[in-house]
């Protein structure tokens, strides 16, 4: 694949209030580096990402979308990471069976305390994306500048 | 033994896939070791050798076939650290240093003590088959 | 269309360094609907709050847009800001600028596109935001605590002291709990009853504290403020009014195969029995599993020698049904069952004991009368060994035992070593540890006059086996400072077994929906600043069933969460958080999805009339209660027909963020 110097992934990140957003400030207070193209979206819980957004991010012309929560049972509101897990499991068979690389998506635990985690799962993340190039398939060409 | 000093910490840490830093060295291996008394050095020892990178004692040391490979210390510790297979994987790293001088299957029957354990044939194999 | 103003705050390098915020401001101000952008040093600062106080009133600003530290850090404080300046404050979005960029990465220019891509994404959703009013919900001045151990009982007098109904539901026949167990406490080796039984009689006394024992919670509803419990008051098959403690019944029952749970079965009692002589209630129960009437159908000679006629085998579980404001989880301990460490003989010799069961053996009210003797052949010990860390500080992967440290094993340990050489100066003691930890006032200079004054002997080193021969245990471990495996032909052995969350806290926290760790400690609201809370609303944490600890931090604890719980109950109205689902009634169709996924059972239907273009008439539509919802915004997502949302991260919101993340 002939990736363009220039490009750089762009991903969207949706991390949950209590668990995950408060890891990925705890990689801020930490200093650990990530790389810039992860933007963070806060969600209360795991569970309010609709399948949609994803798509809706894919159709903007984002290049990966990863989601991150609590880890399972020790979800803030007790059961919302079990049904994010069970909703992210049919998506990403949906989007396989539309060709849509495996890779692009991620579902990932970290804990309000693993600073550490979250920065490594990006840094992986934005590697894996960097590896499988531009997400051109679902993205909406009427969307581009 | 001047041969040993190519193996390394991470060598016996990949062939055994033990890993000493788990180790809290609270001695429950060496508590149970029935060769206690034999060993030159004892199953704890040998984790905290390893951690520290003193593998040459190790190779040198006839602790490691003293050790009677009964398990006991990998049964018994509480966090998983399996001493036994460590013990094993510098066995392993001196035998295969020696070139293939060793016993086989076949060499063992002749040599074999009508009086001896089942346990220690089994261990004998584990030591000498590899 | 919104008039939206955004303000950069450098604070002071920390995002200055790594960010061009002047450039930030100044890409905003070309963001559509941003009337008013600037920068400054610290927008937290008194300085920068007037600022965007004079901001908002001089360009009558719609919504604000922070570009600074994370939401955690500083949304309350600048949502009180807008307030002041009359705006509301569900209006004001942070964009987090410090945490999640400067504070991440190197490069000027990367940060500063990053930044201005986070800015323009709160932009973005602010243009969405509506203004929400929190709801109020009153609060029931009672309190609920379960568990009647030391925690239970503490918190119990202070929330009582304080003026406010409580109730002590306790599983077992009377409170007082481990600590009622407990012969002597360290390090002061003063005797537990007795500081422990002038506070349950203060309990049983106290005219705000009703004591429900024997009893369970059988379901729980509502929510903060507003709880509702159902209680199961177990059949004890006694009239608690009219039994008067005089323990005739206990004596005369034919009985005695029953196991004393409160010896921890080192010896038998009746069938109808009192579990000790200071219990509270002082009201006897009978054990159904071993009565004889309850088998036979004959027997009742406890009903016959009853004088006060409390004997009642037609008695039924009975529900009681009790609100409350507050919830206060005290549900303590139990030790880990040693019989999975077969090593140590536990199951192959009643003189293998495990810690409680040594402490009830030295215990004057216990079954030997705090004689120390052998429980195999009554004969006095000669030589102890107590093995520390049984079952503690294994791997999460190991196939037994807990990772954590049980924290007090090393100090009673210390203390039962002291008790026998100070009673029986014949009897030689060695401890096995691994390491001695005695953090605590008092507690290093207790271990140490175990170790100079008492002469115990330490031993670094873990036992790897003990097997039962003839009349001793021999005992094989390895001194680890010595270098040598040392065997010692023992009496008796203690094992210092790792305490465990009694059995009942997993179901209680799904009952309560607060938050377990996976060893079953119940999760504190944050680990440091918010220790005696559960992160559910209404919830508090009281002694070990949050984590190992020892009795004065317990009491320590137990007064935290009665503090906890007398500032809600203070309180005359809670502010909810607007932040909640609802239904759009006219895309709603009733089909009940929503209610099944809501984990707090804040979703009802009702049958309304709808006019709408599509629909006219009366249609079963969901209806959200502000008040128990929480805002996870798992309906939202399982609605079929799109009807439900989520004020705060509404759909739409969601989207729009994409939206401007992905230009």
């Amino acid at each position: 694949m002939s990736v363009n110097q220039e490009w750089t992934p762009n991903i969207v990140a949706f991390c949950c209030n209590w668990c995950s957003y408060a890891g990925a400030d705890l990689a801020g207070s930490g200093r650990m580096n990530y790389p810039a193209n992860v933007k963070i979206i806060r969600i209360p819980c795991s569970c309010r990402l609709n399948p949609l957004f994803v798509l809706r991010a894919f159709q903007r012309g984002a290049d990966g979308v990863i989601l991150c929560g609590c880890h399972p049972g020790d979800c803030h509101y007790s059961t919302g990471n079990y049904y994010a897990r069970r909703r992210m499991t049919m998506l990403f068979s949906m989007l396989d069976y539309l060709g849509i690389e495996r890779g692009r998506t991620r579902v990932e635990w970290v804990s309000a305390a693993e600073g550490a985690k979250f920065a490594a799962t990006m840094n992986d993340f934005v590697k894996t994306i960097t590896d499988l190039g531009e997400n051109k398939k679902l993205e909406d060409l009427r969307c581009k500048k | 033994m001047s041969l040993t000093n190519t193996v390394t910490a991470e060598d016996l840490i990949r062939i055994s896939g033990v890993d000493p830093s788990k180790c809290m060295q609270c001695g429950k291996c060496s508590g149970a070791c029935p060769s206690y008394d034999e060993m030159e050095y004892h199953p704890h020892q040998f984790v905290a050798m390893v951690r520290k990178g003193q593998i040459e004692k190790l190779m040198a040391s006839d602790a490691i076939y003293q050790c009677l490979s009964c398990f006991a210390c990998l049964e018994r510790c509480p966090r998983n650290v399996e001493p036994a297979k460590l013990i094993e994987a510098v066995r392993v790293a001196v035998i295969r240093q020696q070139g293939m001088n060793h016993m086989t299957a076949n060499d063992i029957p002749e040599k074999l003590d009508e009086k001896l354990p089942q346990q220690a044939i089994v261990s004998a194999m584990r030591k000498y088959s590899k | 269309m919104q008039r939206i103003g955004v303000f950069v705050c450098w604070c002071g390098s920390n995002i200055a360094a790594t960010v061009d915020v002047k450039a930030v401001a100044e890409a905003a101000k070309h963001e559509p609907g941003v009337v008013f952008s600037t920068d400054y040093q610290y927008m937290c600062s008194e300085n920068g709050q007037a600022m965007i106080r004079e901001a908002i009133k001089e360009h009558r600003l719609t919504g604000v847009v922070i570009c600074s530290c994370s939401p955690r850090m500083h949304e309350a404080t600048f949502r009180k800001t807008a307030v002041s300046a009359g705006l509301n404050p569900y209006m004001v979005e942070i964009a987090n600028i410090r945490e999640q960029c400067s504070w991440i990465h190197k490069d000027m220019a990367e940060g500063t596109e990053k930044a201005i891509i986070l800015a323009r994404a709160a932009i973005a959703k602010v243009h969405l935001n509506a203004p929400l009013v929190a709801g109020t919900s009153p609060v029931t001045k009672r309190a609920l605590v379960i568990g009647g151990g030391i925690a239970g009982i503490q918190t119990a007098l202070d929330i009582a002291d304080a003026g406010f109904e409580v109730d002590i539901v306790e599983k077992a026949p009377t409170i007082g709990g481990r600590m009622a167990q407990l012969d002597k406490t360290f390090p002061t080796l003063d005797c537990s009853a007795c500081i422990l039984t002038p506070k349950m009689v203060d309990a049983a006394q106290h005219e705000k504290i009703n004591i429900i024992s024997y009893a369970e919670l059988d379901s729980l509803s509502g929510f903060v403020g507003n709880f509702t419990a159902k209680i199961r008051k177990k059949a004890r098959f006694i009239d608690e009014t009219k039994c008067t403690g005089c323990g005739i019944c206990t004596e005369k029952c034919p009985s005695r195969k029953g196991l004393n749970d409160f010896n921890m079965g080192l010896n038998t009692r009746g069938a109808v029995y009192i579990p000790f002589a200071q219990a509270i209630p002082n009201v006897a129960v009978i054990d159904s599993a071993q009565c004889i009437h309850f088998r036979t159908g004959k027997c009742g000679l406890c009903e016959k020698n009853c004088s006060a006629g409390a004997i009642k085998f037609d008695q039924k579980d009975e529900i009681l049904e009790r609100e409350y404001g507050a919830i206060v989880v005290a549900t303590g301990f139990k030790p880990i069952d040693a019989s999975a460490f077969n090593e140590y003989a536990y199951s192959d010799s009643p003189d293998v004991v495990t810690s409680l069961e040594f402490e009830r053996i030295m215990n004057a009210a216990g079954p030997t009368k705090g004689k120390l003797v052998r429980p195999s052949d009554g004969k006095h010990p000669h030589e102890i060994v107590f093995i520390q860390c049984v079952g503690s500080r294994c791997t999460e992967d190991a196939t037994k035992g807990k990772p954590y440290c049980s924290k007090i094993c090393c100090m009673y340990t210390a203390k039962h070593a002291m008790l026998v050489r100070e009673k029986y100066p014949d009897v030689k003691v060695h401890v096995f540890y691994i390491d001695a930890r005695t953090p605590g006032k008092n507690f290093d200079e207790f271990y140490r006059r175990a170790v100079e004054q008492y002469d115990v002997d330490y031993i670094k080193g873990m036992v790897g086996k003990v097997s039962v021969e003839q009349d001793h245990l021999h005992v094989q471990g390895s001194d680890l400072i010595n270098n040598e495996q040392i065997h010692i032909n023992a009496d008796m052995v203690v094992l210092a077994t790792a305490i465990e969350p009694d059995p009942t806290a997993r179901a209680l926290g799904t009952m309560l929906t607060a938050s377990m760790d996976t060893n079953d400690f119940f999760t504190e609201a944050h680990p440091k600043l918010r220790p005696v809370e559960s992160p559910t609303a209404g919830v508090f944490l009281s002694g070990v069933a949050q984590g190992p600890k020892d009795i004065p931090e317990t009491v320590a604890q137990a007064g935290a969460a009665a503090a906890k719980v007398i500032g809600l109950l203070c309180k005359n109205e809670l502010t909810c958080n607007p932040c909640v689902a609802h239904a759009n009634e006219a895309l709603c169709n009733g089909c009940s999805q929503c209610e099944r996924v809501c984990p707090y059972g804040a979703i009802t239907y009702e049958d309304k009339e709808v006019r709408s273009p599509e629909f006219r008439g009366i249609k079963r539509i969901a209806v959200v209660n502000g008040a128990i919802c929480q805002g996870c915004g798992a309906c939202t997502v399982t609605c079929p027909s799109g009807a439900m949302d989520l004020k705060g991260f509404s759909n739409s919101q969601i989207m729009a963020e994409v939206d401007a993340i992905c230009r």
